[in-house]
């Protein structure tokens, strides 16, 4: 489908690593594990891709990497400094490191600014250069993301939702962070548009250097994108595996039933689509989270919650039937 | 890779500010609401020019009906004082006391939606009792008190209307706050290192003018209201002419010489009604899906 950029090695040293995170919410209803013990590292200018349903807790976990919610448990270390618990004034140092991209470029931007305002606004934040250095480095933004200069005296408003975007792009990388956090960056955009922006974000990386933890839930979009790929169901990593891992061998039948539902133009044989809906997060089911819409579920997994382990070099999965010591693991990996 | 989508050759669209009062003056009752009040603010500014004495003083004789006398075109009341100069003074006062007590509520209203709004919790419930408590007496009986209490004068009727009308404000901004509060452009701040403050006065706010802006063109009308209707009651400032006071004087010649009363009735049901007119023109004016045509 599209050309993608070839895969990065993978660097030891991670700029950001999340260890065993969970948020949690109390509501009238009783309490929801949005993200319940989720791991995973990023390497520098790698992206690694979030997909999953709605509800299944990614985008509150890019929320919690950014500090934008409170993790009740777990660890967020960024480039080597352990922010989980760093008081907001104590934060903001550690926040020139991580950004963050908003879905929706109509809310994220003040109407009453002009653009040149809002992309300067973070090095006003965090006080870097004068004012005349400032106006420089919004111009070299803005030419960045392929936005005119001009563009810098006029309101959000004029623009459209593509644009927009590169606006919110443009003032995510005033920082110059090591990391980006994007929320479904394209997900509010024409199709056509979204295709400038990904092309945009991938030549972005390749010239800055910056890793992207990309959370949407279209899987053509991730796969164009990502180095890595993570699978999320009800607030758990369910597969993680790097993006050619994935499409080529999924090892957990939720992947494969989110691969099978993409759209194919050459038709022919596909298999059932899942059933059902994702179930309550207020009470999610015993024992593997998935079983309940699973095809291959056996006794094993109505009881037993399936933890992540590795089936490969750089692939885990969260399934009983990956089980290595299983005799009846076979047909899945095939 | 770096195409430009620009989907309409960048229009010299106005900045919203830009076309307010043209905005504004294309509403026929705001046009009219606007006019009166510039009218009342030039009697009020020229007050100690076309009536360079005390309006207080007796200056010819009483009851003279308006058009009477040429000297005096608005006629004089049962002591002789000149009521035209009445009138005009009287400007001052009411403006003054509608304006800062207005600015009183502002700063109590807006202050305590704003931190109620956007820090919620027990902060929010503690203010928000506090606020309905304001809310459970009357203000007028309220202001009535505080006044009885602290002699009347200009600047206890001023703190007195402005501490009893805010609560109103308060919940409006909070609400609007609210709104803003959990919304992307709120994050997107915090996520960029923004301090509260800096979030609450740079982006909330702003965003929040427009209500605040109508309601507090509404809350001037009613301070007005207000202080007539204390000066009716001779809880006014004494030392000074105001239009409530006026028609508190006149009411005891209605049935003879009712013109008395009613000119000064006249002036305040004239202010108020600007006032009342502007907020509505303004609440269109400022209105975005207006804005935008």
């Amino acid at each position: 489908m599209f050309q993608s950029p070839p895969a990065k090695p993978c660097v030891p040293e991670s700029v950001l690593s999340v260890d065993d995170l969970c948020v949690r919410f109390s509501t009238a209803r009783g309490t929801v594990h949005a993200v319940d013990g989720v791991s995973l590292s990023l390497a520098p200018g790698e992206t690694l891709g979030l997909v999953g349903e709605s509800g299944c807790g990614k985008s509150t976990l890019g929320r919690a990497v950014v500090r934008l919610i409170e993790p009740a448990s777990g660890r967020i270390r960024l480039a080597g400094e352990d922010v989980t618990h760093q008081p907001r004034h104590r934060l903001r140092a550690a926040r020139r490191n991580v950004q963050m991209v908003f879905q929706d470029p109509f809310a994220s931007l003040d109407p009453r600014w002009t653009v040149g305002e809002l992309i300067a606004e973070p090095l006003h934040i965090h006080g870097i250069g004068s004012r005349a250095e400032r106006r420089a480095r919004v111009t070299d933004l803005l030419h960045k993301v392929g936005l005119p200069p001009d563009a810098a005296e006029r309101t959000p408003h004029q623009f459209s939702g593509g644009q927009r975007q590169r606006i919110g792009i443009a003032r995510a990388l005033a920082l110059e962070p090591k990391v980006v956090v994007l929320d479904e960056p394209v997900s509010a955009l024409d199709v056509s548009v979204q295709a400038q922006i990904l092309n945009l974000l991938v030549g972005l990386q390749r010239s800055l250097g910056v890793a992207f933890l990309f959370i949407s839930h279209d899987l053509s979009v991730v796969e164009y994108v990502s180095d890595r790929v993570a699978v999320m169901y009800l607030g758990r990593i369910v597969e993680l595996a790097d993006r050619e891992t994935l499409w080529r061998s999924p090892a957990h039948p939720y992947t494969r039933a989110l691969l099978d539902a993409v759209p194919r133009i050459s038709g022919g044989h596909r298999p059932a689509p899942l059933k059902g809906d994702l179930p309550s997060p207020y009470d999610p089911p015993q024992g593997c989270a998935f079983h309940t819409r699973c095809p291959l579920a056996y006794g094993r997994c109505r009881t037993e919650t399936p933890l992540l382990r590795g089936i490969g070099p750089g692939h885990s999965t969260a399934c009983h039937l990956a089980d290595p010591t299983l005799p009846g693991a076979a047909p899945l990996a095939a | 890779m770096t195409v430009f989508e620009i989907s309409a050759p960048a229009a010299p669209a106005p900045r919203a500010r830009d076309g307010l009062l043209l905005r504004l003056l294309r509403q026929p009752s705001a046009a009219v609401g606007l006019t009166l009040l510039v009218l009342i603010i030039a009697m009020a500014a020229s007050a100690n020019l076309v009536f360079p004495d005390d309006p207080l003083d007796m200056v010819t004789q009483p009851f003279l009906w308006p058009g009477e006398d040429a000297a005096y075109p608005l006629g004089t009341d049962m002591l002789g004082r000149d009521i035209a100069s009445g009138i005009f003074h009287g400007a001052r006062v009411s403006l003054l006391i509608g304006a800062v007590a207005t600015l009183v509520s502002l700063v109590i209203g807006v202050g305590t939606g704003a931190l109620s709004g956007y820090y919620g919790g027990r902060l929010d419930a503690v203010l928000m009792r506090v606020t309905e408590l304001f809310q459970t007496i009357p203000p007028f009986l309220f202001a009535l008190a505080i006044v009885a209490i602290l002699q009347p004068s200009i600047p206890t009727i001023t703190v007195a209307i402005g501490i009893t009308a805010w609560p109103s404000l308060a919940r409006l901004v909070r609400a609007e706050v609210l709104k803003l509060r959990h919304g992307e452009l709120v994050q997107a701040s915090i996520a960029l290192g923004a301090s509260d403050l800096r979030i609450i006065v740079l982006h909330i706010l702003p965003n929040t003018l427009a209500p605040v802006i109508v309601s507090a063109s509404i809350l001037v009308a009613s301070a007005i209201l207000t202080e007539s209707s204390l000066a009716f009651l001779g809880l006014g400032d004494p030392n000074v002419v105001s239009w409530g006071g006026m028609v508190g004087a006149g009411r005891e010649v209605l049935r003879t010489d009712w013109y008395v009363a009613t000119i000064p009735g006249l002036a305040i049901v004239t202010a108020v009604l600007a006032l009342n007119l502007l907020g509505d023109g303004l609440n269109d004016a400022l209105n975005p899906k207006e804005a935008a045509r």
